[in-house]
């Protein structure tokens, strides 16, 4: 019997007759996510940028036609975005608020997924469905429905201030992690299931018990997922916007630039400084950009088994 | 990264709008009546004045060649915003409810049409002053005023009458009531500073006679930071830390309750002070009566402003008389005033308007001379004139004040954080600035 392969033949043939055709039909199937990319990506991303460069000139009084006009900035713009420390004040504040979501929620996942999986847990089904569940109530929903908890007045816990300087960040990283557990969660979950089950028998077999199997074995395959849910997580951090927004109007804690996306909106939105805020955005995803691929970058061998 | 792509997808808008209207170059100001099209005209008009289609189909019946068509908005900061935004983007109503205060910032981003011409008559209907605030002080006409916002003090007069307390006339009497009522029952506050309500700070400081903005010559007066706003920030200061006054924000679930439950006594606010009671405390119902403002001193006789807006015609209508004609019936027309106070619940401009306010707000029915009250206090009410740049000011209010409140520090601080931070935007805009 012969042993060539089955494949030849017909990659023959495609080179000898459909040579020009297989030259465009890649470019075709191609063509609706570039222009996808091109119309909602790239030109977005590119006028944004062109924004960034430019600003608002006023003359005199700023009354009646023509006295506003669009002028080239330079750099100007960037140079406002870097050197204005509220930013970098709301970059520490999302650190803070950051470190505890990030330790909280990925934790809480990671301990739930390991107890669902565990052997002889009753009602597991149900109890991964209503960990699950905040994660399909919207953010500002969410968000309102805790602000409720918290009011001095109208809370149920008490008279405590939960909004209160001292408080406040928690309470927001409370919400985050209440909404953002369960997703996580599930993200490992998923991945455990996946484990062939004679690994666990072999450890059994060798005298290892629950524990010992969730530390030895089950974290350890883990590490990718529990990697892969980290980058979402920091990458959400960096963009919360939500949780502070929807609390601001019921406390005095929240100032209109307490995260950097939040800054962005109030010079685009409030003060109705475009230039001011394409600029920001850039730095705020120039950062994003730079802190989610070094976080990759120094995980990478646990992240994807290279070496 | 939700705001960006909501940045840039408004960007996007943005480009495709210029695109498209750049052809037709600036639209003339006499367009607009039904020959030139052969069609009626038609318009849309932004508010948020409760039932104003039931008042816009009244127009339509009677004008067919002009119909407005009404687009339900949130109101607030929000409206204004997005008013911007679709002027920038090229697409913007025809018609805009304009609040006094975000006019000078339309006008200056170009937004609004100068009516000036097409309100001629619409003028003598108006008092002075809310006239100049659609003026700016300018020959231009930028609006049609709508309805204004006189301030007062709503109190409960039930529980004043508990706790012994007298109407007060001066501030320092309010202050002595507000340690009065502490003394009596700790649960209860005579009312709450908000460091979330910049317009009813200024509706304060107009009061004791502040003129934040002024125009001199070709030049911008900015003066957020002068004796008058000192004072009523200095008041307020020590008054949160001397811990009888309360310091909640107005409009939140909490102040509602506070409303509500009778643990805040006295809201200083505007006319339109009765359609807030009624839904956020309904229980109060008939238990809250209105008197002037407390006074600073004693004999004196003013009022500010809280609030209050215009009709404006976008720059970019292509048909600006015929929304010049429909935003002049709306708020000088007997028959539109009458339905804008009774489906709108509106508390109009125009001097005709406040004639026909007769019958209380029911919350108010056992205060029968209501609008008399309203009309008289209205009279000493003064304004001042807003600048291009409020949106800012006020964005520093909320953020000077949310930080002096929680850190208990003092209040004059943060007017002039408000001062610095006014100045700083409009020198950096460009704009003539006078020192």
């Amino acid at each position: 019997m012969t042993t060539r392969p089955l494949t030849t033949r017909p990659v023959t043939t495609r080179t000898r007759k459909g040579a020009p055709r297989a030259g465009a039909v890649p470019y075709l199937f191609l063509a609706p996510a570039m222009v996808l990319f091109t119309l909602f990506m790239a030109l977005p991303i590119g006028y944004t940028g062109y924004l960034s460069l430019r600003r608002t000139k006023v003359s005199g009084l700023g009354l009646g036609a023509g006295a506003r006009t669009e002028v080239f900035a330079g750099l100007g713009n960037y140079a406002a975005a870097i050197g204005d420390g509220e930013l970098w004040a709301g970059w520490l504040r999302v650190l803070g608020y950051g470190a505890l979501v990030l330790a909280l929620m990925l934790g809480l996942a990671l301990v739930f997924a390991l107890m669902l999986d565990a052997a002889h847990v009753r009602l597991a089904r149900i109890t991964r469905i209503s960990i699950y569940l905040p994660y399909a109530v919207p953010g500002v929903a969410a968000t309102l429905m805790w602000g409720f908890l918290y009011l001095p007045g109208l809370s149920p816990f008490g008279d405590h201030p939960f909004l209160g300087a001292g408080l406040v960040t928690f309470s927001m990283a409370n919400v985050a992690v209440w909404g953002g557990t369960g997703f996580n969660m599930l993200v490992l979950y998923t991945n455990l299931r996946a484990v062939p089950r004679e690994y666990y028998e072999a450890a059994r077999i060798d005298g290892a018990g629950e524990l010992a199997i969730a530390l030895r074995i089950k974290i350890p395959i883990l590490v990718p997922a529990i990697v892969l849910t980290t980058v979402f997580s920091v990458v959400a951090t960096i963009q919360v916007f939500t949780e502070p927004t929807t609390l601001r109007p019921l406390t005095n804690t929240i100032s209109s630039t307490w995260s950097p996306l939040m800054k962005v909106y109030r010079d685009a939105f409030v003060t109705g400084d475009l230039h001011s805020a394409a600029a920001t955005s850039m730095v705020i995803a120039g950062i994003s950009l730079v802190v989610s691929l070094g976080f990759l970058r120094i995980v990478k061998n646990h992240a994807f088994g290279e070496d | 990264m939700r705001v960006y792509q909501l940045a840039t997808a408004a960007i996007l808008v943005a480009t495709l709008g210029a695109a498209c209207s750049g052809g037709s170059g600036e639209p003339s100001a006499t367009t607009g009546g039904a020959a030139a099209s052969g069609g009626p005209v038609t318009l849309t008009y932004w508010t948020w004045v409760p039932n104003m289609d039931k008042i816009v189909r009244v127009w339509n019946q009677a004008h067919p060649d002009i119909q407005v068509t009404v687009s339900k908005q949130a109101g607030g900061d929000d409206a204004a915003a997005k008013f911007l935004t679709a002027a920038r983007a090229g697409n913007p109503p025809d018609l805009v409810q304009a609040e006094y205060q975000m006019l000078p910032s339309f006008v200056a981003a170009g937004a609004v049409a100068d009516i000036r011409a097409e309100t001629a008559r619409a003028k003598g209907e108006f008092g002075e002053g809310v006239w100049g605030l659609v003026t700016l002080g300018t020959d231009a006409v930028y609006a049609v005023p709508q309805d204004s916002g006189p301030m007062m003090l709503y109190y409960r007069r039930d529980l004043f009458e508990k706790y012994g307390i007298e109407v007060p006339k001066t501030w320092d009497e309010y202050a002595e009531a507000a340690r009065a009522v502490r003394g009596k029952d700790p649960k209860v506050f005579l009312g709450t500073f908000s460091s979330k309500d910049p317009g009813w700070f200024a509706g304060l400081a107009q009061q004791a006679g502040a003129q934040w903005w002024s125009i001199d010559g070709d030049a911008w007066k900015v003066a957020v930071d002068d004796e008058a706003t000192r004072k009523v920030a200095s008041y307020w200061g020590g008054l949160v830390k001397e811990g009888v006054i309360d310091d909640m924000p107005y409009f939140t679930p909490e102040w509602n309750k506070a409303l509500n439950d009778g643990r805040l006594l006295t809201w200083p606010s505007a006319v339109w002070g009765p359609g807030v009671l009624s839904s956020n405390a309904p229980k109060g119902k008939g238990r809250w009566a209105v008197a002037p403002l407390p006074q600073w001193n004693a004999g004196e006789n003013h009022s500010g402003f809280w609030g209050g807006s215009s009709t404006a015609v976008a720059a970019k209508s292509p048909s600006r008389a015929a929304a010049a004609t429909f935003a002049t019936w709306l708020n000088t027309d007997p028959q539109a005033l009458g339905l804008l106070i009774g489906e709108g619940a509106v508390y109009p401009a125009s001097t005709k308007g406040a004639a026909l306010m007769t019958e209380a707000p029911g919350y108010f029915s056992t205060q029968p001379d209501f609008w008399k009250q309203a009309a008289a206090i209205g009279a000493t009410a003064r304004g001042f004139t807003f600048g291009p740049d409020v949106n800012v000011t006020y964005n520093a209010y909320r953020d000077a004040f949310d930080k002096a409140v929680a850190d208990r520090s003092d209040f004059t601080a943060a007017v002039r954080t408000m001062q610095d931070t006014t100045v700083a935007d409009m020198r950096k805009t460009g704009f003539t600035l006078a020192q």
